[in-house]
């Protein structure tokens, strides 16, 4: 599969589909997308990453463990819905607010806080069984 | 009936400290050695102190209750039933508790796990004193399991002992099977009845009494009562219990747990009691397990079995005599539970101290320890008179009171009043012989140079007996606050009790010298007795406990052959048995039902773009199908996976045509990592035989699935849901990505769960492929062509 090509194009690729992947995860709440398939979208990209130049090159282009990632968003998800019960509302209530930066109104909520972390669960969950996987094959 | 309690905090805080003392056991001990015990026994001290507050009331005929909601949705509450009989336990778990602890103290002295094992003790104590003093069913039953465990923890504490791991474990699967056993009881109860509390029991015996379910109900509590109360033929448990230190055995199983059965008939009695089937049951364990116990305490030399079947035989008598319920049998069942806990109590540390001193339990290799240990024969003789039932002890009103009730009755009654007896004169030899006899006649040499004991060890016992003693002598007293009341709560009815120590002659006293007489006569013949019981004993060679053993062994066997049938550790019999139920799920419904869909009409128009999209995904199951290898049939799947993308994405739900082509992409992806990781042949070589029941079996699954398709879009489509969430997404959710929403914000909390699962599943994978050595020869295991692939192709080493 590690053809010259592939190889080329790869890094362009993966950074590509993971920009992408960020854009649908943000736009996912008003238009088709979310956190779940962007962080489809971004294991895609690692994916390609992996298969073009090794999963131990992939470990070290993402820094962190996938599964350290997948924690991070648990904990994020978690967080979004405590959030809510500090300010006196259920749990997971969704809660915004609309500062202002340099005259452009930026939504900001628990809610998309939520979906950040449903994105990077999918991303360290799912990037990990892929890793595993692909660690000892020869795909 | 009853009243409230005044003081509540302070007695809930006498339940609590108990459990305090196991907290605090292992640093006081840390901080002081061996003797902590005298600080620690301040605590059950406290709890005594706190619980005679309501000695008063109480004589005065009083129950108190009080209490606080503990689950209210289930209607469960946290109260406590303060009576005669409850507070006389009370005071008997804290008082004595108080002593075993000093005794503790000094007989682990230097032990290094000392406060492990008073912790234990108190948390033993702390279980004990909550279920006598519990009044409602649910935290009945909590203590009473609670008591198991904490048993099972003191038995087991010299764990690197097999007999003393193999004792602990049979008395919590005994007393842990009778405690559910109990709990489907008083759930029973609670069915028949509508109450859920002891105090509102008091009022539905008729009730109870009257119901089809009473005799139900009845054999499920005594299934509870007589595991705990070592009732022939569950009384297995108790003689292995002695595997326990000493201070264990005085405690748990002579004056309280055991106890906790006859507590619990003693309870029951106004209630389940007087019926024929509670007359009958109970004086015939109760009589079965008096004679057996004190037949096989004679048989034995060892000085804690003899005590432990001698209990056994107690906890019979006690049985017995509440199953009677006549006013005299409740009355002689009170007095002698009262003289039982002292005296035997008393004889377990004595027992134990010529343990500690003389270094031998061995009744055989003892004798003329009375001049080395003079404070310990006063404590042993003492408790061996009241054992038998002789002026001044207790033991001799409660003796008086058991002939009383059961002179002047019927054949039934007779012969249970022989039984009784014989059972009596055996026990009061035993006493004699642990109580007396080490300390009397010519020396014997012991393996260690007897001499008395320190303080710590002599003072429990000595005090339990002066007090056997003391309570006799001023009966009056001893009536009116303690015997009086707990007879009166058994009965149901007040129940004055008057016997004194003055002789009152008649028929009872009569028996009470033939017994004694009987009793001299076998102490001084007991070695011969002894052979003429072992000899038909070791003949006969199979006794329950022996049958425990085969019953676990029976268990274990049924178990593993079971799990051998049913997890035969092929992947394929799995999916195979899985989509075999699903099928069946999916088919056997609408077929019972009689609720096949009508046959779909398929439109005339189809834009020519969609039929070709429908052409690739059959292509692509065509090519799955009869694809020449499994890479390539993984691959084709994809295509039909997209080919379904693309219908989701013309029918209006980009969301989910979206998440489809990356799910599609990602399963290739990952299903060809696994076949390569898993070692399989490249293609699938299942011969016909195999390959048609599976092919027939996905069929029938995906006809099904086809099916509630067809069945579930043909019912008329309620729109309330849609409605809700176009309606709503975007005012209350500030989105108009209505998939979205539902995913982040009204069900957001699904999505919390989920994707805590896909953090566990990733955990999971990688757990389950980084177990080395031999993994790649495992996975191989489940492939039904590995046998054939392992020849041709050898696995190749690889690297971690």
């Amino acid at each position: 599969m590690s053809t010259l090509i592939f190889r080329t194009v790869a890094p362009f690729l993966t950074a590509l589909m993971l920009l992408f992947s960020v854009f649908v995860l943000l736009r996912g709440h008003n238009e088709p997308g979310g956190g779940f398939i962007g962080g489809l979208i971004a294991v895609s990209a690692l994916a390609i990453y992996g298969i073009a130049f090794g999963v131990a090159a992939m470990r070290r282009a993402i820094v962190l463990h996938p599964l350290t990632i997948a924690g991070i968003g648990l904990v994020a998800s978690t967080l979004a819905g405590l959030v809510s019960l500090a300010a006196g509302v259920p749990f997971m209530t969704g809660l915004w607010i609309e500062p202002s930066f340099a005259g452009v109104t930026v939504p900001l909520s628990t809610v998309t806080l939520f979906d950040i972390g449903v994105y990077l669960v999918v991303i360290g969950g799912i990037g990990s069984i892929a890793m595993t996987l692909e660690e000892e094959g020869d795909l | 009936m009853a009243d409230a309690l005044t003081g509540t905090g302070l007695t809930m805080l006498a339940l609590l400290l108990p459990f305090v003392g196991a907290l605090l056991a292992p640093l006081a001990v840390r901080a002081f050695g061996g003797a902590a015990a005298w600080v620690l026994a301040l605590l059950p001290l406290g709890a005594f102190a706190i619980l005679s507050r309501h000695l008063g009331a109480v004589s005065e005929g009083q129950a108190l209750t009080a209490g606080f909601d503990w689950i209210p949705s289930l209607g469960v509450r946290f109260s406590i039933l303060i009576d005669g009989l409850s507070l006389t336990f009370a005071l008997l778990v804290t008082g004595i508790g108080a002593l075993i602890v000093l005794y503790a103290g000094g007989y682990l002295k230097g032990h290094p796990h000392l406060g492990r094992f008073l912790s234990f003790l108190f948390l033993f104590m702390g279980a004990m004193l909550g279920l006598v003093l519990s009044d409602s069913f649910l935290m009945l039953f909590v203590y009473w399991e609670l008591t198991s465990i904490a048993s099972f923890l003191l038995i087991g504490f010299d764990h690197t002992r097999t007999a003393a791991r193999r004792a602990a474990l049979q008395a919590l699967v005994v007393t842990g099977a009778g405690g559910l056993l109990l709990l489907a009881g008083l759930l029973v109860i609670q069915a028949i009845t509508g109450v859920s509390e002891l105090s509102a029991l008091a009022a539905m015996g008729s009730v109870l009494r009257d119901s089809p379910l009473y005799l139900a109900a009845l054999l499920l509590v005594l299934g509870g009562a007589f595991t705990k109360s070592a009732q022939f033929p569950f009384h297995v448990w108790l003689p292995n219990a002695m595997e326990a230190p000493t201070p264990v055995s005085a405690y748990l199983h002579s004056a309280t747990m055991v106890k906790a059965g006859v507590y619990l008939l003693m309870r029951l009695n106004p209630v389940m009691g007087q019926t024929p089937e509670w007359q009958m049951l109970l004086p015939l364990f109760g009589g079965v397990t008096l004679l057996a116990g004190a037949l096989m305490a004679l048989a034995e030399t060892d000085l804690k079995r003899m005590l432990a079947y001698t209990t056994m035989a107690s906890l019979g008598l006690l049985v017995l005599l509440t199953g009677l319920g006549t006013p005299h049998a409740v009355e002689a069942a009170v007095l002698y539970l009262v003289a039982h806990s002292l005296f035997k109590g008393t004889l377990f540390m004595v027992a134990g101290i010529i343990d500690h001193e003389a270094g031998t339990r061995d009744v055989t290799r003892l004798g003329g320890l009375g001049r080395a240990m003079p404070i310990t024969f006063v404590a042993g003789g003492l408790a061996a008179l009241s054992m038998m039932g002789l002026p001044p002890a207790f033991g001799f009103l409660a003796k008086e009171k058991t002939y009383y009730a059961l002179t002047g009755g019927g054949l039934f009654v007779t012969i249970l009043l022989v039984v009784v007896i014989i059972g009596n004169a055996l026990m009061g030899a035993v006493g004699l012989l642990v109580g007396v006899r080490p300390f009397i006649g010519a020396p014997v040499k012991t393996p260690k140079h007897a001499h008395e004991g320190p303080p710590l060890l002599w003072l429990g016992p000595l005090l339990l007996a002066v007090k056997g003693v003391a309570i006799a002598i001023a009966a009056a007293v001893t009536h009116q606050m303690m015997t009086t009341p707990m007879a009166s709560a058994v009965a149901g009815e007040a129940r004055p009790v008057t016997i004194s120590l003055l002789p009152h002659l008649g028929l009872p006293l009569l028996l009470s010298l033939v017994t004694v007489a009987l009793a001299i006569a076998m102490f001084l013949t007991a070695t011969r007795l002894r052979a003429a019981i072992t000899s038909p004993m070791d003949a006969l060679g199979w006794g329950p406990d022996r049958g425990f053993d085969q019953m676990i062994a029976g268990v274990l066997r049924f178990a593993s052959a079971l799990t051998r049938r049913l997890q035969p550790g092929r992947l394929d019999a799995y999916m195979t048995a899985g989509f075999v139920l699903l099928a069946a799920l999916l088919l056997l419904t609408p077929a019972l039902n009689g609720e096949w869909p009508n046959a779909p009409v398929f439109p005339a128009d189809i834009p020519w773009d969609e039929l070709a999209i429908f052409a690739i995904a059959l292509c692509g199951l065509i090519a799955v199908v009869l694809a020449p290898n499994r890479l390539t049939a993984i691959v084709s799947l994809g295509i039909q996976g997209f080919a379904v993308a693309v219908i989701f994405l013309l029918y209006g739900a980009p969301d989910l045509a979206f998440t489809q082509f990356m799910i599609e992409t990602l399963s290739v992806v990952i299903l060809a990592l696994v076949m390569t990781r898993l070692d399989l042949s490249p293609s699938d070589h299942r011969p016909l035989r195999q390959l048609l029941p599976d092919a027939a079996l996905a069929g029938l699954v995906g006809f099904g699935f086809t099916i509630v398709l067809l069945k579930v879009t043909s019912v008329p489509f309620d729109p309330a849901l849609s409605t809700f969430f176009a309606q709503f997404s975007k005012t209350i959710a500030h989105g108009a990505n209505i998939v979205n929403v539902i995913i982040v914000d009204f069900r957001g909390t699904d999505t919390l769960g989920e994707i805590a699962v896909v953090m566990a599943t990733g955990l999971a994978v990688l757990a389950l492929l980084r177990l080395r050595g031999g993994s790649e020869r495992r996975l191989a295991d489940n492939d039904p062509d590995a046998a054939e692939a392992v020849e041709t192709a050898p696995l190749q080493g690889r690297g971690v």
